[in-house]
């Protein structure tokens, strides 16, 4: 009962991004390639150019998250488009409206694109199938985060990132520690390594926050973070999640902080230029240091400003298609 | 009516009977094979030439979906679906709106179904007050009224001490026990099974433990009680495992396993399709495996449809969210035979699973066409193929995985104590 | 215009030599300080080459117009888009923009908006090794080099050999 992947259309070109698993490599290069011209914008006066003009991009943000929607706000007007953001928070939908009635309404008032944020794995999927099947297939979805399923922009701007310092993936090693369980920035970023032919992929995590089945996903799992931070070329922390985590993962962030947060000592274990990055937003004190977050290895802030062009590509390469 | 099902293949496993032969029905019951009783003068003479002429099938998990949950689907809607596929004894679970745990409710239902005049109801009742499992319901009331067995249906009783009073008091009464084997901690907020599929879509899994524990409490507690205690839908090998050991420790354990888990597993989700979502969960390649061994070497007694006609709104959710179930009664025939086929199972053995066995496992007369048995028939093609599709389904549940597929088998007609009440 | 010629018909000039005429053009005409932004990426050689040849101090800046194009809607985002990078202040400057084939003039509007986007130049002037006529937009080149017209099944390229040589070529369009 599987069909062709729905992030592409007929002519197998991206007409939403919902996931990295399962995206060619050609068409990931594709977006990490078309995101470098985008970085310059940001440098000029005028920081915009005219591709998306006259295309409505709605925000349909169903879980709050002030810095991902400025982000793709900022990436929308910076390519012409027209923004709006709507929060629609449960007691919306409690009122009796679906999502799919929401979308439709949308629809109805001409949108052109959907950037949607869910607590549930899989909505942008029940969206897309459903834009397929009223035959909208004008109207594009973006995934900004569902459930612990997928972040694919997030995942794209970590590979750009990667790309830039490091510029090979074939012969890196990556490490990913904290939260892999909950983390949909964790299982995007793994995809897209191993599409892109990285050899060593590492989560480090205590047991109860990694999942099951890690290796199939080709990552090694390390309990022992000194173990896995080992000559690693690049250092991803993860996000202690505090609203995520239910029923007896952890025991207090200080204990976590002791074993698994990322100092000076611990990072000194990875190569002497091993880059080190964070989705945001950080805890210091609770998964990373406040001088290693604040040090010269840190691209903290450069992956904010890829961020920005990595979604102003994807934008405007799925609008074109 | 004297009813004449002219030349059909008679298959009939509980009797040893598979021959081209005919079938002589009159007031309601079986009169005669082969040869037409003295005097016989039929009224209705149905050519079943090419043909297999079953007993009725019996079925030991349909949801009707009433009391209370009727913008789901209703009586008539799901007795009709049930009939037109060749289903005339059904077993209902007790998780109804308000649930099996009055006798009243109970003879409520018995009542509608009788009235309309199609498939033979017998719920079964609730084990606990309002499924709760905390106090016990009335069983002997319950059974007076109707109820062929007791049952949490998916309400998990977590209060072991409550569960093996209830196993206790049902054993006292010489009542059966149904009971799905499923930990409720372990299993808490899980919505798919916990292997490679939920990790990749970020689904909250429940681990095969949560049914070997919970088998584990089970077999335990009837090891104490010597209650006769029947395991409604295993889901995994290891649950297969633990089930044939039992069994062959000479426990008083019975199991079956739902239609859907015997041909999906976990990989069917896809990606996130909600009529994939079923509880339990569909679950690895290895556990779907050993399911279909489970059912070939008996150590899965029988196989029933599960069917939860869920309405296409609750569906349409993300996945998580989707309300689980699938519709069934209609796929229950050709789904088994479809099992069959690719097992290399003969079909008196494969028809043997979904019409005698449910019948004894039931406690009911069903499942059989030997003489002065009830004329419940069902007179099936088992070439016919057909699609499964919205306007294909009788039931008001059009949930199905299956949708677009094509399947084989289907009831030419159907019969209750000597009517027809399904094909022309 | 013929609609179909073959690609081996076809006769063109040396672009060295075209080149060389082209700066001898520009050279007595442009402000001593004016700069060559070229349309990447036929134009972007010709730019650096007309800096070397033209005397004077002359910035070279480059140009890529994927994202002013105006068939996007039609046809998509473009792939192998390359950074605009200007390295002088537009606002005030004198600016030679240069192109290898002029055609129907889409290009050269997409560059000028481009170029807007970054300030408010005080001239832009249009540099072209080759124009092939056929224009749909009101724009003509200030220096061309040569004027050429092929069949329109057909493209006109700039091409440049690992010794940096130009060459100009065919292709089927």
């Amino acid at each position: 009962m599987r069909s062709r992947n729905p992030q592409l259309n007929a002519q197998g070109e991206l007409t939403h991004l919902l996931t990295l698993e399962g995206l060619p490599a050609p068409i990931i290069t594709q977006i990490l390639d078309t995101a470098d011209p985008f970085v310059s914008i940001g440098e000029r006066e005028v920081k915009k150019v005219p591709l998306l003009r006259g295309k409505a991009i709605f925000n349909l943000f169903f879980e709050n998250s002030t810095r991902t929607r400025t982000t793709f706000e900022i990436a929308a007007k910076r390519l012409s488009a027209d923004v709006i953001n709507l929060n629609i928070n449960a007691s919306s939908t409690s009122k009796g409206e679906t999502l799919l009635d929401t979308v439709d309404n949308l629809v109805a008032m001409n949108a052109d694109m959907f950037v949607v944020r869910h607590s549930q794995s899989g909505a942008p999927h029940l969206i897309a199938a459903h834009l397929d099947a009223t035959r909208n297939t004008h109207v594009h979805v973006v995934n900004a985060g569902d459930g612990r399923h997928a972040h694919p922009s997030q995942g794209l701007l970590d590979l750009f990132t990667i790309r830039h310092f490091k510029r090979d993936f074939s012969n890196l090693s990556v490490a990913i520690v904290g939260d892999l369980l909950h983390s949909r920035v964790a299982r995007s970023l793994v995809h897209g390594l191993t599409t892109l032919g990285t050899p060593d992929v590492r989560a480090i995590a205590p047991a109860t926050l990694l999942p099951a089945q890690l290796k199939s996903l080709g990552v090694t799992p390390f309990l022992d973070m000194r173990e896995g931070l080992r000559d690693v070329d690049v250092v991803v922390m993860l996000r202690l999640q505090s609203e995520r985590m239910k029923g007896a993962l952890l025991p207090s962030p200080g204990e976590f902080f002791k074993h698994y947060g990322l100092t000076e000592e611990k990072l000194a274990l990875a190569k002497p230029d091993a880059i080190v990055m964070h989705p945001g937003p950080m805890n210091r004190g609770v998964e990373i240091d406040s001088a290693v977050a604040d040090g010269a290895r840190s691209v903290i802030l450069p992956q904010v400003t890829f961020g920005i062009a990595v979604r102003m590509a994807v934008m405007s390469i799925i609008a074109g298609n | 009516m004297r009813l004449e099902i002219r030349n059909g293949r008679i298959v009939d496993a509980a009797n040893g009977v598979d021959r081209i032969a005919s079938l002589y029905c009159t007031q309601g019951r079986v009169a005669a094979i082969d040869r037409a009783p003295a005097g016989w003068a039929a009224d209705r003479v149905l050519d079943a030439s090419g043909l297999v002429v079953a007993p009725g099938l019996v079925d030991l998990a349909a949801r009707l979906r009433e009391p209370g949950l009727e913008h789901k689907a209703t009586l008539e809607s799901e007795m009709r679906a049930a009939i037109a596929g060749g289903i005339t004894s059904l077993a209902c679970p007790p998780d109804t709106d308000p649930p099996l745990d009055e006798p009243g409710l109970v003879e409520m239902l018995k009542h509608r179904a009788r009235m309309l005049n199609q498939a033979h109801v017998y719920p079964v009742g609730a084990l606990t007050q309002r499924l709760a499992g905390e106090a016990l319901t009335e069983m002997g009331e319950l059974a007076e009224a109707g109820c062929v067995a007791f049952s949490q249906a998916d309400h998990p009783l977590v209060d072991t001490g409550v569960l093996l009073r209830a196993m206790q008091y049902a054993r006292t009464f010489g009542h059966r026990v149904w009971l799905r084997p499923q930990e409720a901690f372990l299993s808490r907020g899980g919505v798919a099974h916990d292997g490679e599929v939920a990790t990749r879509l970020g689904l909250a899994s429940i681990p095969t433990i949560a049914e070997t524990i919970a088998l584990s409490t089970i077999i335990a507690l009837v090891r104490v009680t010597g209650v006769s205690v029947h395991l409604c839908r295993l889901s995994s090998a290891d649950g297969v495992a633990m089930v044939r050991a039992a069994k062959a420790e000479g426990l008083p354990i019975t199991a079956d396993v739902g239609v859907h888990h015997l041909h999906l597993c976990d990989v069917d989700i896809g990606w996130f399709n909600a009529q994939a979502h079923l509880m339990p969960p569909l679950r690895g390649t290895r556990d779907r495996d050993a399911l279909r061994a489970g059912l070939l070497d008996g150590t899965i007694d029988v196989v029933c449809s599960d069917h939860a006609p869920v309405d296409d709104d609750a569906k349409q959710l993300p996945f998580a969210e989707a309300e689980p179930g699938a519709t069934g009664v209609e796929l229950l025939l050709p789904l088994t035979l479809k099992w069959a086929a690719e097992a290399g199972v003969p079909l008196p053995e494969a028809l043997a699973r979904i019409t005698d066995r449910p019948a004894r496992i039931l406690g009911v007369e069903a499942g059989t066409l030997r003489v002065g048995a009830p004329a419940d028939v069902c007179v099936l093609d088992p070439a016919a193929a057909w699609t499964v599709a919205r306007g294909a389904l009788l039931s008001q549940g059009k949930n199905t995985p299956f949708v677009g597929l094509e399947l084989q088998g289907r009831a030419r007609w159907t019969l209750v104590a000597g009517e027809i009440v399904h094909g022309a | 215009m013929p609609t179909d010629a073959r690609v081996e018909e076809v006769h063109l000039p040396d672009a060295e030599r075209v080149l060389t005429e082209l700066a001898d053009r520009i050279a007595p005409a442009i402000a001593h300080d004016a700069a060559f932004v070229g349309i990447y990426s036929g134009g972007a050689w010709i730019a650096e080459r007309l800096a070397a040849m033209v005397p004077g101090a002359h910035p070279v800046g480059y140009i890529d117009v994927a994202f002013y194009r105006d068939d996007y809607n039609r046809s998509g985002l473009k792939p192998n888009a390359r950074r605009t990078e200007l390295g002088f202040d537009v606002e005030g400057a004198s600016i030679v923009l240069v192109d290898d084939v002029l055609y129907t003039g889409r290009s050269v509007r997409a560059a000028i908006n481009e170029l807007f986007d970054f300030g408010r130049p005080a001239r832009i002037e249009l540099a072209v090794l080759v124009d092939r006529g056929g224009r749909e937009l009101p724009i003509e080149p200030t220096y061309t080099g040569v004027r050429l017209a092929v069949a329109t099944n057909l493209s006109i390229v700039l091409g440049r050999s690992d010794a940096a040589v130009l060459s100009l070529g065919v292709e089927p369009a």
